[in-house]
């Protein structure tokens, strides 16, 4: 009869993932999300060009709430994807390895790319 | 043979190459964007068919999909331990990529 003899432990809820754990998840989530949002951007992008009409049509996806929303979750994946990546890449080249560097840096992309997204998302049109 | 070419140490500096051109791209393009967001379709056409944009933009496009083929690509391999499955997956990121090329390098042309 197999038995579990090590111990398990899986409760999310109580997890506690260092920071760097938490940037990197969602550096693969957002960037997911940015592979898959493709086929929306290109056409936003063929029908903005097709004329003023299929213009007005394009801007008119992005208003309202659902078009904020999907404003700053675009932004938002784009923004921390972007700003983890620099993070990446200047962690590669020796810069801000040792703790607490890594970690600062961590919270600063987790917390800036939100708000830098809040930015330029801009008003509910 | 051409998977081999994107494997490993490879990849690995494939997508740092890209991710510096795409960050540089996209710094420009938020920055133009929240500058002077583009207000008609004339505008935006205008933008994209200047011969220097066109050129960086088209890019621009190259350097997505190759970043998108590698990061997704390491996604599923860590994710998906089936064969059959992850072979399938593989073959359906190569084919949404290729199709979204395709498309964007008919835009691409229609503009210029």
């Amino acid at each position: 009869m197999p038995t579990q003899t090590r111990p398990v432990f899986l409760n999310l809820l109580q997890i506690r993932l260092p920071v760097a754990g938490v940037l990197s998840i969602a550096h693969r989530a957002s960037g997911v999300i940015l592979f898959l949002a493709l086929p929306f951007l290109v056409g936003l992008l063929e029908l903005a060009l097709s004329g003023e009409a299929g213009f007005a049509r394009a801007a008119a996806l992005l208003q309202g709430i659902g078009g904020w929303m999907l404003r700053f979750l675009l932004l938002w994946a784009l923004l921390h994807h972007l700003l983890a990546g620099i993070r990446y890449l200047l962690i590669d080249a020796d810069l801000g390895v040792q703790a607490p560097r890594y970690r600062q840096s961590a919270w600063l992309v987790l917390a800036g790319a939100p708000l830098l997204a809040l930015l330029l998302a801009g008003g509910l049109t | 043979m051409t998977a081999r070419r994107l494997a490993g140490f490879r990849a690995w500096v494939w997508q740092r190459a890209t991710a510096v051109y795409i960050g540089l791209f996209l710094v420009y393009l938020l920055g133009r964007l929240a500058v002077a967001p583009f207000d008609s379709a004339a505008a935006l056409r205008a933008w994209l068919g200047g011969a220097l944009l066109w050129v960086a933009f088209g890019l621009f496009a190259l350097a997505l999909l190759l970043h998108a083929w590698i990061g997704v690509r390491d996604v599923i391999l860590d994710y998906v331990k089936l064969p059959a499955l992850r072979l399938a997956l593989l073959a359906a990121v190569a084919l949404f990529l290729l199709a979204n090329g395709l498309w964007l390098a008919g835009i691409l042309m229609e503009v210029r």
